[in-house]
């Protein structure tokens, strides 16, 4: 099949959708990059989709989610100017738009402001209280302390409101200790798409952690906090678990709030949360996941819907464990199966078909959303300007820009709507005859940093176990399984149906209960 | 003249609702009433980061009911969905609108002339901010306002089938009292919570024009209408010397009463429309629509039928008794009151009309006992009635002058002069009749 050619005028064209501005060079680079990319997902037009209905939401039908209509308090005109780069008698002030426009060719790359480095794995952004316990991936807005997302447009944002998880958690006891280092908006399984450098792994500090929660990963293993938030989008929160031998869910999609917590790909952000073990991830589970009044995704009318209580078979879906998975990684997931045999479960093999199509959906989808949502950056009203967007973020524009474009639209940001309905249909046929399903979290253990970095492909391959989950909306419990010989970390997901987090929790701590992976930490740590 | 160019013109309405709080949010929606800039704003209406919008019941519920009062046909299944595009009063840099499941589809209005006009859609949106374009040492800014941004917006589509500027002013003067009675909206073009663009080519064979021409910023009647003849005087000319008109989007500019080009800066247009994945789906039952259609209230064209037949009033003095609602009511309070004391209701219809008795001021019980006192201290006697009537011809020689060329019209301002002699008090239907003998003698 002919690879699709996109020429240089249309990478300028869907930067011009994206309101970026880049110079030739990065004209050429993006071009290359992005045309990899679009002949990677170009596999989609294989599947036959011609009786599918697209998916867009994962949200068990729920309909007609409304607020009454109901006067609330505003924002004081203080509030809502403070963080604005320029005021004038309480109106924001934006460039004219009758005004002259920059020369693109004259641009220069801003020069990123250093920050100091709080910790020695650079996976503290802020300090916010010594005498805090909780540390928040810096999508989570904290009020009146600073949240960049990892991002230079929002180097210095002040939020005027806080997360409802935040919230939550203060009204528990539980203050804002850090925030923690990341992807920018999410984006990246390495934790090398901060700007404001990367986290390293604890456990071999030339290697990732995990991205895009990777400073919550770190934090946690080192012991830094008991707990973090991150969000999982993608992997975000599994592939850091994985990394870094700690325990992290990825739940239900809708089951925790997303309001306040800086939108990636709104259809797939899942707020989550890092610990050490699996009880302790319930426990602040449970105080965090209800449905929000502000978060009209929250509010799924089958929250309460799923009786199992504990899980009998497990099943190891073969797409998983095929060709491409390091021998290691395969290894652990088949003792992991054997000690879950032993503790009574039954194992057997149950099949995803579409899973081989789940990283194509998933970057046309993400993307999609992603160039949506980071168009409200414009350094008007918060913020830095559209140049201050790194190289990634400005990639995932202009891919989907390109891929939800007219012309454009039905073949790539619908077709991969499609998939994801069918992947949603194999894992329906996979829990009927499995409870849960046991999977390897990412193909390889902890790359070096750099390895993948100027491959965007290759690094969005990394997500190949995670895609076909959060495509689904199903929760996963990503917990330590083992090491490498090397002494690597290397994790596994417990995947179950929407809303089964319950038996998820209970069969990761019966498992931790019969192994003491999680009980180990990396040699060098600064924690207390 | 045989004229075989024919305007295409179709509307698109915009109407803020009146609800008390925001489209997606609590901030309070009254941006024409705000003191200062920037007070009704919070996180999910400035867009700021993790912010989420959870739909307004009352304006989903209103915009049912302007589409049912529409005839329009109710989606089962409807969305919104995320239309994009960089301006700096559109906080997120998109809209939240609907794309392929509007709410409302298919409905029509029906003109004077029994011409069917249909209506593509009615569906529901957010306002944007606003802006003011200034200069601030040296430099050209935009002043944004964000007040506004998120207001529920309603937008209803016509197909192109309106023939004339009159025609078009006729439609949005049906749509606008149709949403006043259902109480949705002020529809206050001045306010701007109702905006009109007209959408304007000319045909010249049976099939649509391959162009249009979309015109913006018409903020009153009276700039539709302009707009409207400026575009087809300004089309036809380029049509008759074979000249297509460019496809463009041009503003009306009050300042010298023509349209011109609005130059839109050379950036990209493609909205991008996908499936707004932070609201979940909007669904209706049949049995919901039902319930919703019988909970319409009366609508004027029903109104106006249902006051000729019921109070024998002239249709002519339905069409002024239904242009609002409450004074509808205030008739109808008036009539049947009267009734009991044997006035015509034409006469309360004449005297609403007239604003002889302030309907504002009194109640319609008070309003009939007003007019039974007036009746009580009528003036009826023969002969001051023809001193006053002697008085007001000689007065009015160029009335009487008018009336004897047959301007039956005179005799009326002659009843008026008598009135004002009379201070309103003279029995108008004996005035009439002496009137007539005395200017018929005359004539003889």
């Amino acid at each position: 099949m002919p690879k699709h050619k996109l020429s240089k005028s249309q990478v300028e064209h869907v930067a011009l959708l994206g309101k970026l501005k880049l110079s030739p060079e990065e004209i050429s680079l993006y071009t290359k990059q992005i045309q990899d990319i679009v002949g990677y997902v170009d596999q989609l037009a294989r599947v036959d989709t011609s009786k599918v209905k697209p998916t867009y939401q994962t949200l068990d039908g729920t309909a007609n989610v409304f607020r009454e209509d109901k006067i609330q308090d505003s924002l004081s005109q203080e509030q809502a100017l403070s963080q604005a780069k320029e005021t004038y008698q309480g109106y924001f002030v934006a460039p004219g738009v009758f005004g002259k426009k920059t020369d693109s060719h004259k641009l220069k790359p801003k020069r990123i402001k250093q920050r100091k480095k709080i910790d020695q794995y650079n996976a503290v952004l802020t300090l916010a209280n010594p005498k805090g316990q909780i540390g928040h991936k810096d999508l989570f807005l904290t009020k009146g302390i600073e949240t960049t997302a990892g991002s230079q447009i929002l180097h210095g944002y002040i939020p005027q409101y806080s997360a409802t998880v935040v919230k939550k958690l203060e009204k528990k006891g539980f203050k804002t200790k850090y925030k923690l280092n990341q992807d920018a908006w999410g984006h990246g399984s390495s934790g090398e798409n901060s700007a404001f450098g990367p986290t390293t792994n604890p456990w071999d500090k030339a290697r990732t952690p995990g991205g895009s929660s990777s400073g919550s990963a770190t934090a946690v293993a080192t012991g830094m906090v008991d707990v973090a938030t991150g969000t999982d989008t993608c992997g975000s929160i599994r592939l850091p678990a994985n990394y870094t031998n700690t325990v992290g869910l990825k739940p239900t999609y809708g089951a925790i709030s997303r309001y306040g917590v800086i939108a990636f790909a709104s259809s797939l952000d899942c707020p989550s949360l890092l610990a050490r073990t699996v009880t302790e991830v319930k426990k602040y589970f449970q105080m965090i996941a209800a449905p929000d009044a502000l978060d009209a995704t929250s509010q799924s009318t089958a929250r309460h819907s799923f009786k199992h209580k504990s899980a009998k078979t497990i099943g190891l879906p073969e797409e998983f464990l095929g060709e491409g998975v390091d021998p290691e990684v395969v290894k652990t997931i088949e003792s992991a199966a054997k000690v879950f045999e032993k503790k009574g479960y039954k194992i057997r093999p149950v099949s995803i078909p579409h899973t081989k199509y789940g990283v194509a959906s998933y970057y046309l989808i993400a993307p999609t959303e992603t160039a949506s949502n980071l168009g409200r950056y414009t350094g008007v009203r918060y913020g830095n300007d559209r140049q201050s967007f790194g190289a990634e973020a400005k990639r995932r524009i202009m891919l989907g820009s390109f891929a939800s474009s007219a012309g454009y639209a039905e073949k790539y940001y619908e077709q991969a709507a499609k998939i994801r309905t069918l992947l949603i249909k194999d894992f329906a046929t996979a829990f009927r005859l499995a409870d849960i399903i046991l999977a390897p979290i990412a193909p390889t253990p902890p790359f070096l940093l750099g390895e993948k970095i100027d491959d965007p492909l290759q690094m969005y391959l990394t997500d190949v176990h995670a895609a076909p989950v959060s495509l689904s909306g199903l929760p996963a419990l990503a917990m330590p399984g083992g090491f490498t010989k090397a002494g690597l970390p290397i994790g596994m997901q417990l995947i179950g149906p929407r809303w089964s987090e319950d038996m998820l929790f209970d069969v990761g701590e019966k498992y931790q209960e019969l192994t003491d992976w999680h009980k180990r930490s990396p040699k060098s740590t600064n924690g207390k | 003249m045989a004229n075989n160019f024919t305007p295409v013109i179709g509307l698109e309405i915009h109407v803020e609702l009146a609800t008390q709080s925001k489209m997606f949010c609590g901030c309070q929606n009254d941006p024409f009433g705000a003191k200062k800039p920037n007070i009704y704003t919070c996180p999910v209406c400035l867009g700021l980061p993790g912010s989420l919008p959870v739909p307004n019941k009352k304006a989903v519920h209103w915009t049912l009911m302007i589409g049912l009062a529409l005839n329009c046909e109710i989606n089962l299944q409807s969305k919104f969905d995320r239309k994009h595009y960089f301006y700096p009063d559109l906080p997120k840099g998109y809209q939240i609108s609907q794309y392929d499941q509007p709410f409302c589809q298919k409905g029509s209005l029906h003109t004077a002339a029994d011409r069917k006009i249909s209506i593509n859609r009615v569906h529901l949106e957010e306002d944007t901010g606003k802006l003011i374009h200034a200069t601030i040492k040296g430099k050209e800014v935009s002043l944004v306002d964000f007040n506004r941004s998120g207001v529920p917006l309603v937008e209803i589509v016509s197909e192109p089938d309106l023939p004339s500027a009159a025609e078009a002013k006729e439609y949005v003067k049906k749509i606008q009292q149709i949403i006043r009675y259902l109480g949705a909206s002020d529809c206050d073009m001045e306010k701007g919570s109702m905006r009109l663009e007209a959408n304007i080519s000319v045909k010249t064979s049976d099939s649509l024009p391959s162009y249009k021409v979309e015109v913006k910023n018409l903020n009153s009647f009276r700039f539709l209408q302009e707009a409207i003849d400026y575009e087809i005087s300004r089309q036809t000319r380029l049509l008759k010397a074979k000249k297509k008109p460019v496809q463009e989007t041009r503003g009306w500019d009050e300042a010298s009463s023509k349209t011109t080009s609005q130059r839109t800066k050379e950036e990209a247009q493609d909205y991008r429309y996908f499936p707004e994945p932070d609201i979940p789906p909007l669904k209706q039952t049949r049995e919901q629509i039902k319930a919703l259609k019988a909970s319409l209230p009366e609508l004027p064209e029903a109104k106006r039928q249902r006051l000729v037949k019921e109070y024998g009033i002239s249709k002519t003095a339905s069409n002024i008794m239904t242009a609002i609602q409450s004074t509808a009511d205030y008739f109808e309070a008036a009539a049947k009151e009267a009734k009991n004391h044997k006035i015509a209701s034409q006469k309360i219809a004449n005297v609403i009309i007239n604003k002889q008795v302030d309907i504002k001021k009194n109640p319609p019980s008070k309003f009939v006992q007003i007019l039974l006192k007036k009746a009580e201290s009528r003036v009826s006697d023969p002969k001051t009635l023809e001193a006053w009537v002697d008085l007001a011809i000689k007065q009015n020689q160029a009335a009487v002058a008018d009336y004897r060329q047959g301007k039956q019209a005179a005799i009326g301002f002659l009843i008026g002069q008598v009135q004002r002699l009379a201070q309103g008090k003279a029995d108008a239907v004996k005035v009439q009749a002496i009137l007539h003998r005395k200017l018929r003698k005359k004539i003889k």
